[in-house]
């Protein structure tokens, strides 16, 4: 079962190194990491999806980490979640046509060409990015590679449940 | 004469003093040399260890004997490395330790530089929390921090590694803070809904049992418990490391439970109703396998640290907070609900508990003509000095008889290593423990395997005038690896005898400046007993030959349950 985590942690040198060997001294696999500073001086926040059958324990020995302020569940329904992915399609001059008009439909850039490929950048929901690899899988993907999730908590009360989710 | 300047050396000196140290166990090398030299003009007396491990195993003797916080000094690289076995033990056992290490410059960390180790990644492991310090000005928050966090909510070891030159870098002391922990509020009072709950679930109990851990020792909670214990009428269990924190001849002790616990404190928690754990955490060596472990009981569970709670058995009332606080309230709240003479009588479950008592007590077979019992031994020690002692013991069978047979009375009489299971912990232990209360009798009962790791650390006690006394059972080996290889492999005994002549204990204790004496009948215990206590300016080292074939009982074997208890072989 994947869970999203949002750690807030001080500013310090060594911060992720003890998140990171607390998953692995319990045994549990980080899916997806990403850091970053958030709008508060000194705190960064360190967003995880990670592999475990229950998170209770693994969010009090989170907290248990001198360094961290606040340890948050993120459930999928009431939350904001994006990932960067800069993704090397294979095409030629015939192909290049349909692959930029697939592209467009996704709302990427497209940030180079060759005359063999082209490399696409892509954000959004899991899903948004999952998608648009599917449309571009048969034409050939080269190399792909994806930024950490990263993670809000949701304010509005909209709920994208009615319309199954969404892209944005 | 020049006024020296004030480097990081003196800003870390004069916060140790404002943190009210008064001893250091350690040994200098190149490193941490800056801050040897302002020791020199230092209230702070430093014990000179002979090894690292020795000085970290001091500084937690010191802290367990006294409550406060055990420092540790040394320098980088194989200094840091030698320590890391103390700071591993202090987390397990929850013991207060602050760990000071010198670096390499900063400018050199990352080169492999001479004598460079990773220590603060080493360490991550191993404590609470860790600094590098990267400028001296930080000192002061920093030692300050260092010092909080190893003594507050769940105590246990923190370092803070100094690189070279920022002892060396000029600086300035100023007031310190705790501003910069800011992720770092331990919950001190129980919540008043779950003390409520508690409560109603303890009055309604046929079968209650206290199942009392270190933790109520470390929270000083001692005379709480005892009264709570009388005012609810329930009976205590204590933990290895909870030993002392309830007195043994009290009409509602049951001694000590898990693998070589006693039949009637192991069986009571098998069949409990409600078992109340404070400060204790469920570890294996107490329950057995879990999933048999008290099945009958509803837990609550008192803990100063959330994750112990739920970690191996879910609480139905689960209490974070400071084991003193909580017995507080929970008997201010009991009090407030009728009078302490009307608690339940629970007849049936006292006249249980008495059966098991009389039916399953401890024994052995001291023969008067032949080899000596180690719990005989322990016996006669406890009636010669009317228990009035501060004991200290390694690992093994020894142990297991020190806790099984000394009568514990108070707190922070009794100093051993629970969680990590150190072998060599007695003797320095004993040394930090004995260096903290001159006044009390400190006794190591050590095994002659753990002897042989740290007995080195004597020479410290005899150059730095601390009297400590060291009974080594010279029982030939390793007794209780060989007790497992007798019982579980089939007699095939691997590695774990190490003769009974070499080394000549009372040679080799006279040589390192202490009394050596040696006692190999029963007849000659009292005697011999009695001229380690005459002797209170040098440490003594009795030699204790022992049965080599005796075996500690009762005993789970490992991954049982709780409920196959074995009174003796013929149980297994
Ligand atoms: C550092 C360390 N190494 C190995 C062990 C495994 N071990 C546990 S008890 C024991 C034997 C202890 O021998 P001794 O001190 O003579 O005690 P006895 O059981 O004979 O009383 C050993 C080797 C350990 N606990 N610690
Ligand atoms: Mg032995």
């Amino acid at each position: 079962m994947q869970h999203t985590l949002s750690v807030t942690v001080e500013d310090k040198p060594g911060v992720l190194a003890r998140v990171s060997a607390m998953f692995s001294n319990r045994g549990f696999n980080i899916h997806s990491l990403a850091v970053g500073p958030t709008n508060v001086e000194g705190r960064s926040r360190i967003t995880l999806v990670v592999d475990a059958p229950e998170l209770e324990q693994l969010k009090k020995q989170l907290h248990k980490l001198v360094n961290v302020i606040k340890v948050q569940e993120l459930e999928p329904s009431e939350t904001l979640e994006a990932e960067v992915m800069l993704v090397r399609v294979s095409c030629d001059p015939h192909s290049r046509g349909e692959v930029a008009d697939t592209a467009a439909l996704f709302a990427t850039r497209m940030i180079d060409l060759s005359p063999k490929s082209m490399t696409f950048e892509i954000s959004g929901t899991p899903e948004h990015l999952a998608s648009f690899l599917e449309h571009v899988r048969p034409y050939g993907i080269i190399e792909l590679v994806k930024s950490g999730r990263v993670a809000l908590k949701k304010q509005s009360d909209v709920s994208t449940s009615l319309i199954g989710g969404g892209t944005r | 004469m020049k006024k020296q300047t004030f480097t990081g050396s003196n800003s870390l000196l004069r916060s140790l003093e404002h943190e009210g140290v008064e001893m250091i166990f350690g040994i200098p090398g190149g490193a941490i040399l800056p801050a040897y030299d302002p020791l020199l003009d230092s209230p702070i007396r430093h014990i000179l260890a002979r090894h690292e491990q020795g000085a970290g195993h001091m500084a937690e003797g010191y802290a367990m004997a006294t409550g406060r916080v055990g420092v540790a000094m040394t320098t980088s690289g194989p200094g840091a490395t030698n320590l890391i076995t103390p700071l591993q033990n202090a987390k397990m056992d929850s013991t207060p330790l602050v760990a000071i290490t010198g670096q390499v410059g900063t400018a050199a960390i990352g080169s492999d530089a001479f004598q460079e180790a990773y220590t603060t990644g080493l360490a991550m492991h191993c404590t609470k929390h860790s600094y590098l310090v990267t400028d001296a000005g930080e000192l002061p928050n920093v030692i300050h921090e260092a010092f909080h966090l190893a003594s507050t909510g769940r105590p246990g070891p923190v370092l803070v590694d100094i690189p070279k030159d920022v002892l060396n870098q000029p600086t300035h002391w100023s007031e310190p803070s705790l501003a910069g922990l800011p992720g770092y509020k331990p919950t001190r009072e129980g919540h008043p809904k779950q003390i409520k709950a508690a409560i109603d679930l303890i009055e309604s109990a046929e079968r209650p049992v206290l199942y009392v851990g270190g933790g109520v020792i470390n929270a000083g909670a001692s005379t709480e418990l005892a009264e709570f214990a009388v005012a609810v009428n329930a009976p205590v269990v204590t933990t290895l490391m909870a030993r002392g924190a309830f007195p043994d001849d009290h009409p509602l002790a049951l001694g000590m439970s898990g693998m070589h616990g006693t039949y009637p404190a192991t069986t009571a928690i098998q069949k409990a109703d409600v078992l109340v754990s404070l400060g204790a955490r469920f570890d294996d060596r107490v329950t057995g396998k879990v999933d048999a472990f008290a099945p009958h009981a509803k837990v609550i569970h008192v803990d100063v640290d959330p994750a112990e709670i739920g970690k191996v058995r879910q609480a139905e009332v689960p209490i974070v907070g400071d084991a003193r606080l909580i017995l507080r309230a929970l008997l201010d709240r009991v009090l407030s609900l009728r009078d302490a003479a009307d608690a339940p009588r629970r007849q049936e479950w006292f006249d249980q508990l008495d059966s098991w008592r009389k039916s399953h007590p401890l024994s052995y077979d001291q023969d008067p003509d032949g080899p000596i019992k180690t719990q005989h031994f322990i016996e006669r020690l406890h009636a010669l000095t009317n228990g009035e002692a501060v004991v200290t013991a390694g690992v093994g069978q020894h142990q297991m008889w020190a806790s099984q047979f000394w009568r514990f009375s108070r707190p922070r009489s009794w100093i051993n290593s629970g969680g990590l299971g150190t072998m060599g912990f007695a003797v320095p232990a004993a040394i930090g423990a004995k260096a903290a209360r001159p006044d009390d009798l400190v006794y190591a009962l050590d095994g002659d395997g753990c002897f042989q790791m740290t007995f080195q650390e004597l020479i410290t006690a005899a150059t730095e005038g601390i009297p400590v006394k060291v009974a080594v059972f010279n029982n030939g080996g390793y007794g209780m690896v060989k007790q497992w290889q007798s019982l579980f492999y089939q007699g095939r005994i691997s590695a774990t005898s190490l003769g009974t002549t070499i080394p000549d204990y009372p040679n080799l204790a006279e040589a390192m400046g202490c009394v050596g004496l040696r006692v190999t009948h029963a007849d000659q215990i009292d005697v011999t007993i009695e001229k380690s206590l005459s002797v209170n300016d040098r440490p003594v080292v009795v030699e204790v030959v022992t049965d080599p074939d005796e075996m500690c009982f009762p005993m789970i074997p490992a991954g049982g349950s709780n409920d196959d208890i074995a009174m003796g072989p013929e149980d297994l």
